[in-house]
């Protein structure tokens, strides 16, 4: 098993977070994993990404050239990788600022109301851990359980008081994946 | 060896060093490598060693330079440009003979070129780069954990040989974060001042002098014939290489560092279509692994070169090959990673096989 997945948006947006997280969740599940994060001279605002791998057997290469998953959080970012997605490769969206529509037919979207989501459970920041635990849900690459260990590593010292919130997030956006594939699917 | 960490390969080479008995960084920062200096600012006051953000690289190698000669291990890291800076002191340090480690994160060129990854200073690192007849050993890893272990090799070999040892790596392999497994820690408390280190003369009975001057060519030439000398032992002993999947291989990509690992995914994706693809991965390019070549130049149809540069090491593996075989070559430049798609379309039109739409 290897899960391939490009989590995109504007610098600002935790994009990179998400992926650290997602890359110490499958380190923790002992498997392989590598995140690259797009490198140039970026500011916030601007479009960030990055790749995370993780798989049963060793990765070669760690760049993905065709997703088979993206989390897509801003617009750029689906007009960037919605023409890449492989046949049948999801798209999970922050659908809150992204008022467009996936074009292609073939492959499968997942939108959700993230950064709504994220207000209403005190902070807009959480976006990204809500479409991350949206993609866990869907794709199972890692448990839920193993991103709450990974936040752990993460959030230490003053930062440590915003675990509860971000497990939060995580089931929320799991539930809401769960809700808007039974009613589209 | 300890549990596995996640990190940054420009922070586990930091780790590795330290662990390896580095007790000495300096040097300049510059990205795609910043991430590097920043850790040791961080970890070697922690363990009670030296770190010094020197004025400019020119300041820092021979900083590095002076630190040898005592025979203490220590290590500059840079990326392209801070590396052409240091040229000058690279050859001082050979013809020194004194042991250094150097890393080189290299980025698009040239000139003040780019922050992308590169492998646009293969000819650099491996003909000398700086004046005079001289070799570094270059090694060049192509995992964050590949460079992890590297590290304590480099130091050996440097030890071993007093020569200045190269890690060459890209911007890529700097900023990806894989999880690392590091190896025990170097016991430095029982570290050993070589005979030949300038550290005063004690009970020694005479002074040591290192140079790299020698005023009169009769004198020099010897020194140059040493140095050649030492450079053959290194050919005969520490040339290091990697070969994936080519044994029954009809067709040999080459590749070093991080191209070599997306080859790794070109040759899985090629076998899936039929195409019998090999992969060999210089770990050294300096000494390069030549004997390879020749031996699979009877077994395979053609070599197909890439790399991120114009065709660099490609010199080295036509070479090696020696006219036997045909050797392509295929590349990207000014800091564009190559997609293992667009290099399996190229393997497969010189194949003579399909090269349909690849998504």
């Amino acid at each position: 098993m290897e899960k391939q997945v490009v989590i995109s948006g504007f610098g600002g947006q935790g994009v990179m977070l998400a992926g650290e997280l997602l890359a110490e969740a499958g380190k923790t599940e002992d498997k392989f994993v590598t995140f690259l994060p797009s490198y140039g001279p970026e500011m916030r605002g601007g479009t960030a990404y990055c790749d995370v791998i993780v798989s049963d057997k060793a990765i070669a290469s760690p760049v993905i050239s065709f997703p088979q998953a993206a989390i897509i959080l801003n617009l750029p970012s689906l007009n960037k990788f919605e023409p890449l997605m492989k046949k049948n490769g999801i798209i999970i969206l922050n659908k809150t600022i992204i008022p467009q529509d996936v074009k292609r037919k073939d492959v499968r979207v997942c939108k959700i109301d993230a950064q709504t989501i994220a207000k209403e459970l005190g902070n807009e920041k959480v976006t990204n851990l809500i479409l991350l635990g949206a993609y866990a849900e869907l794709e199972k690459t890692v448990s839920i359980e193993t991103l709450k260990k990974s936040l752990k590593v993460y959030l230490t010292g003053r930062k440590e008081k915003l675990i509860p919130i971000n497990e939060r997030a995580l089931d929320t956006g799991a539930a809401a994946a769960k809700e808007y594939m039974a009613c589209h699917v | 060896m300890g549990e596995k960490v996640l990190m940054k390969g420009a922070e586990a080479i930091a780790e590795a060093a330290i662990r390896a008995g580095c007790m000495a960084f300096f040097g300049y920062p510059i990205t795609p490598q910043n991430e590097t200096p920043e850790y040791f600012s961080r970890r070697m006051p922690q363990v009670g060693r030296v770190f010094l953000q020197a004025e400019s690289e020119v300041a820092a190698i021979n900083m590095v330079y002076g630190a040898a000669c005592t025979g203490t291990r220590v290590i500059t890291t840079s990326s392209s440009p801070g590396i052409s800076l240091m040229q000058e002191g690279f050859s001082y340090i050979a013809n020194s003979n004194v042991p250094c480690v150097v890393v080189n994160v290299m980025r698009g060129g040239p000139g003040l070129g780019d922050i992308a990854p590169a492998q646009a200073d293969y000819n650099q690192a491996t003909k000398g780069g700086g004046h005079g007849d001289y070799h570094s050993i270059v090694i060049a890893p192509h995992t964050v954990q590949e460079a992890a272990d590297i590290m304590f090799k480099a130091f050996e070999l440097a030890d071993k040989y007093r020569i200045m040892v190269v890690m060459l790596m890209d911007g890529l392999m700097g900023q990806m974060m894989e999880p690392v497994e590091f190896r025990e820690w170097v016991d430095v408390k029982n570290n050993k001042v070589p005979v030949w280190a300038t550290v005063g003369q004690g009970e020694r009975g005479q002074r040591n002098i290192i140079t790299s001057l020698e005023i009169l060519a009769e004198g020099l030439e010897k020194m140059d014939i040493a140095l050649q000398e030492k450079y053959k032992e290194i050919k005969s002993g520490e040339v290091c290489c990697e070969e994936y999947m080519m044994d029954d291989a009809e067709y040999a990509i080459t590749a070093f560092g991080t191209v070599a690992r997306i080859s790794k995914t070109v040759v899985d994706l090629a076998r899936e279509r039929g195409i019998k693809a090999g992969l060999i991965r210089p770990v050294t390019v300096w000494p390069f692994p030549d004997k390879v070549f020749e031996k699979r130049a009877e077994q395979v149809k053609f070599f197909f070169d890439v790399e991120m540069n114009e065709g660099q090491m490609l010199l080295d593996v036509r070479l090696s090959v020696n006219g036997k075989k045909p050797v392509y070559y295929y590349g990207r430049l000014g800091g564009i990673v190559p997609s293992a798609e667009e290099m399996l379309g190229e393997l497969e039109k010189l194949a003579g096989g399909k090269n349909e739409n690849i998504i």
